[in-house]
């Protein structure tokens, strides 16, 4: 019969690419999943650099739970209270666990702010929680204003069922890639002339894939800005407390204290326990909005998301354990630091140039020199290269909608340190002899000529060689 | 303050201000008065029982025994916490293996291993919640409808049209065939539909049925079938409560056993939404399925389902125990036999007093039939009567008008959320109330507000009353509730 055959028709999201996986980059997933490194097992696959997880800190929390299996509802000590956990799904959250979240986030900015339990919105994730921000600020076609490079997937999050769009706030090498009022500014202006009703701007900070943190100045110029012009500025802090050096995190609820008359109702926090816990599978996502409709809208819209009652129960346990967290804070930042000096060490001696950064699970590493000509085309062939033949899943820059080719986002967070050490072997073999083997090639030379006229082009700047 | 109302409406989403979430109704008065003074055995045994909470309580401790039984299944326990850092970096939206294997194994054997289910079909979400909104998103596009039979779950209005742009269109169900789907009723609201140039391109049923409890035969489940291949419209099937199927008479028939027999069937039309939040009691775990015939709804949803994957840890759990096949063989048994004494014991306890229910076999409720005892036959009547059933008789049951019936006097009553001490509780108030009322009835003088003569039961109603204790507790439609059906992610 004909109809088996019929395709029946699909809504226009279902049959668009706005889920954004279309791209050429799953190329390294593959190459990862058909050929996963093993220090023993096999030690020539590829190492996967392209994920950023944080896993350095795992012994301590496993240590805690068994510790505390009170914390677990599955437990003896624990299962009494597994009916209520078990029925519980009332979309504010158990209150215990917004509390902890709460107290959590205030130890992560140093307690110089305090956090409100009943601005707690739970979201499916990072993920779910900027598609919710979004779904309450935006109406389709609306844009937010987004530093670029930025995390890939926010095509996805922002706009594929919102039918919002993004308007990129272009950052550059040339001083950094900081991100400036007057860029933000220009960028505005810009979408306006065109057209385009901008609601807000949406700062990742730290940011992802940068590693870099906004500079108190930065910040309050950017919620003066806001302020101004009567938009949103949703802040996604899902990496806060991964920030490693004495140049401190500043958060968007500290700054927007000093800024006069700031509206609250324009303010709004997205957090996760994905990247400073090291817990994605958890789906822990936050929105916490200064703007009470939004909190009562994200929190209607948190029943497409909620998290496990299961996993509340557990993370509102390990949270409260103050003595435990301050201590998981300071070692995680030990750890993040100890492997990031490691690896950036390692590869100024190689004569790699890196973005210098203060935070995140990633470094912005620059292989300009090694680019055949400056092209994003170049940039996807010299990434070939590195997937393939020097065996490593660093995620090139195009993938964050950069606008320089060159720049390849490197993950260290989510392997042991013998891992990294192959990793960054191989790395200083390729700039070395150009394929990460001891033979000489074409390439090498090539390494070694670009080199020479970048160090000779190049103007002093803030990142380090 | 009106300056500050104008901003945010200008600073919002047209979605952040509106009304689609669907919780600005008069239905949460029912709630506050449960959340004020909640029955209790001891500390308050003259509180309001809760009878709203389509919830599954009763076999809680089959769970919790084979949870003692079986600690690897949990990553917190000293024999699990070995899996603890594997399964909380899992963030794959395809899920574990595993746990897909157990879902579609459980699915299978809540219909009896008459059909199986494919593991790669398994799509997670944020609850049944979840899983409806992505249907719609991946089948609908804004303003195209879906035509739904009433009466019908009232959580559709916001799962399937808030955020998508989806709209519903009834298909009515009467209670003089028992509020069967028929054909008539389907071809009359598509042509209708289609005569206001509304787009229908789906079918959403709930089989078995929420509120009714009943199961779709096996005649009317093959029509409805028919109807959408000739259409060539989508067919959501919602069968979170497949396994709360209590009587053995008639077998529940899922839809997925209808079109293996069926080969004329397009089955990229066919969809089919589940959850373990009925079936096994734990809707905090927010298990929420698609399961798809049509690859490249399996594949968008599964993208999707980054929006609303299940957390790792409770994935890890379930794998575990619905990989138990003696455990679930004998959970899907006691379950039924637990639901169906429960359901015989209440039933009757009506019959005594002679309320009768929609004849039902499935669910977690009954469905009170109340006409008679309505001043007049209107929403308005049932409206007060609902208030009586909440502020005098201090039951928190749920009015038909809130699923969208079309007849005015029916009410869904939850029974499996409590023990049988509560539930007794329950059946004396209920039987205590229609002493009175018949004795009020024979005895007193009425009240001058025009009465209901149609049958032998009649109910008077103080109106003032009812208003007074309404103003002296502020209650109003807006105000907010905790506990309310809509705050819990399901009803």
């Amino acid at each position: 019969m004909a109809n088996n055959t019929k395709q029946p028709l699909l809504s226009r999201i279902a049959t668009n690419d706005g889920h954004g996986e279309n791209i050429p980059y799953f190329h390294g997933w593959y190459a990862y999943e058909r050929n996963p490194f093993h220090p023993t097992q096999n030690p020539n696959g590829v190492i996967q650099m392209g994920l950023a997880e944080n896993q350095l800190c795992f012994d301590l929390i496993t240590k805690w739970i068994k510790e505390n299996p009170e914390a677990s509802i599955c437990t003896p000590e624990g299962v009494n209270e597994f009916k209520e956990i078990a029925i519980f799904q009332d979309y504010h959250g158990l209150t215990y666990f917004r509390e902890a979240v709460a107290k959590f986030m205030g130890k992560v900015r140093g307690n110089r702010v305090t956090f409100d339990p009943a601005r707690i919105v739970m979201s499916g994730g990072a993920t779910g929680a900027n598609e919710t921000i979004m779904f309450c600020l935006a109406d389709p076609d609306d844009a937010f204003l987004v530093p670029s490079p930025y995390y890939a997937a926010f095509d996805r999050d922002l706009r594929w069922r919102t039918r919002a769009q993004i308007v990129p706030v272009n950052c550059s090498s040339s001083n950094g890639f900081r991100l400036t009022r007057t860029a933000v500014e220009e960028a505005y202006k810009e979408a306006l002339e065109s057209n385009i009703n901008v609601k807000g701007l949406l700062l990742t900070n730290p940011s992802n894939p940068l590693g870099i943190t906004l500079d108190r100045e930065t910040l309050k110029a950017l919620v003066t800005f806001v302020n101004e012009k009567n938009i949103h500025l949703v802040c996604d802090e899902i990496y806060s407390a991964t920030a490693f050096t004495a140049q401190r995190f500043v958060s968007v609820a500290e700054v927007m204290q000093e800024v006069e008359h700031c509206n609250p109702d324009l303010i709004h926090i997205i957090y996760s326990l994905s990247k400073d816990l090291g817990l994605p599978g958890f789906r822990v996502g936050i929105v916490y909005s200064y703007n009470d409709t939004v909190v009562s809208c994200a929190r209607k819209m948190s029943s497409f998301g909620l998290v496990s009652s299961q996993s509340q129960h557990f993370l509102a346990a390990l949270l409260s354990d103050e003595k435990f967290i301050d201590n998981f804070l300071l070692e995680s930042s030990k750890r993040l630091a100890k492997r990031y000096h490691f690896l950036t060490e390692g590869l100024k001696e190689a004569g790699v140039f890196y973005l210098e950064s203060n935070a995140g699970l990633f470094f912005w590493m620059d292989l300009r020199p090694l680019l055949k000509e400056q092209t994003f085309d170049a940039e996807l062939e010299l990434w070939r290269v590195i997937v393939d033949e020097v065996k490593l899943n660093v995620s090139p820059g195009s993938s964050f909608h950069g606008l320089e080719p060159g720049w390849f986002r490197v993950c260290f967070a989510h392997m042991d340190d013998e891992t990294a050490k192959v990793a960054l072997n191989r790395i200083q073999a390729f700039v070395q002899t150009g394929n990460g083997t001891t033979e000489a090639s074409p390439l090498a030379s090539l390494v070694e000529s670009t080199k020479k006229i970048s160090h000779a082009a190049q103007t002093p700047s803030p990142y380090s060689s | 303050m009106a300056a500050n109302l104008r901003n945010q409406n200008q600073l919002l989403s047209k979605m952040a201000i509106g009304d689609g979430h669907g919780e600005n109704s008069p239905y949460f008065d029912g709630w506050k008065a449960y959340d004020e003074y909640p029955y209790h055995p001891i500390d308050r045994p003259d509180g309001v029982i809760q009878m709203g909470l389509a919830e599954n309580q009763l076999c809680f401790d089959l769970i919790q025994d084979w949870l003692m039984k079986n600690p690897k299944a949990s990553i917190c326990t000293p024999d699990g916490v070995l899996n603890f850092k594997d399964t909380a970096i899992f963030q794959d939206y395809h899920g574990l293996p595993e746990f897909r294997a157990a879902m579609a194994k459980f699915m299978g054997k809540v219909r009896g291993d008459r059909v199986k289910f494919d593991p790669d079909r398994i799509v997670m979400s944020g609850g049944a919640t979840g899983a409806q909104e992505t249907i719609a998103f991946c089948l609908a596009n804004p303003g195209d409808a879906f035509l739904v039979p009433t009466p019908y779950y009232p959580g559709f209005d916001r799962d399937l049209t808030w955020r998508t742009g989806v709209q519903l269109v009834p298909v009515v169900c009467a209670s003089s065939n028992n509020f069967k789907i028929t054909k008539s009723a389907l071809e009359d609201a598509y042509r209708e539909a289609q005569e206001k140039n509304i787009r229908v391109n789906g079918l959403l049923i709930t089989n078995p049925s929420n509120p009714l409890g009943t199961i779709l035969d096996r005649q009317t489940l093959k029509g409805i079938v028919s109807f959408i291949n000739e259409k060539n419209i989508h067919l959501v099937c919602d069968e979170i409560y497949a396994a709360t199927v209590f009587t053995n008479q008639h077998n529940f028939v899922s839809v997925s056993e209808v079109i293996e027999e069926d080969t004329e069937c397009n089955r990229n039309l066919v969809h089919i939404v589940y959850s373990l939040s009925k079936d096994m009691g734990l809707p905090g775990f927010r298990v929420g399925i698609i399961y798809s015939y049509n690859d490249a709804v399996v594949n968008c949803a599964r993208k999707m389902s980054s929006f609303g994957l299940v957390s790792s840890q409770t994935q890890h759990l379930i794998a575990a125990m619905l990989s138990d096949d003696e455990f679930v063989d004998r959970f899907i048994a006691k379950s039924k036999e637990r639901l169906d004494k429960r359901h015989k014991d209440f039933t009757e306890g009506l019959k005594q007093v002679e309320i009768d229910c929609l004849n039902g076999n499935a669910g977690l409720f009954v469905w009170m039939d109340l006409h008679k005892l309505l001043k007049d036959q209107s929403f308005e009547a049932e409206m007060e009567l609902w208030k009586v059933i909440i502020n005098k008789i201090k039951l928190n049951v749920s009015p038909g008008s809130s699923f969208h019936c079309s007849e005015p006097g029916w009410f869904r009553v939850c029974i499996a959320n409590m023990d049988d001490s509560t539930m007794e509780v329950a059946l004396s108030r209920i039987r205590d109330f229609m002493h009175q009322n018949k004795d009020q009835n024979t005895e007193v003088k009425m009240p001058a507000r025009k009465l209901c003569r149609q049958s032998s039961l009649k109910l008077s109603l103080s109106r003032g009353k009812v208003e007074d204790f309404m103003s002296q507790n502020n209650m109003s439609p807006r105000t907010p509730i905790p506990h309310s059906p809509l705050v819990r992610a399901r009803t």
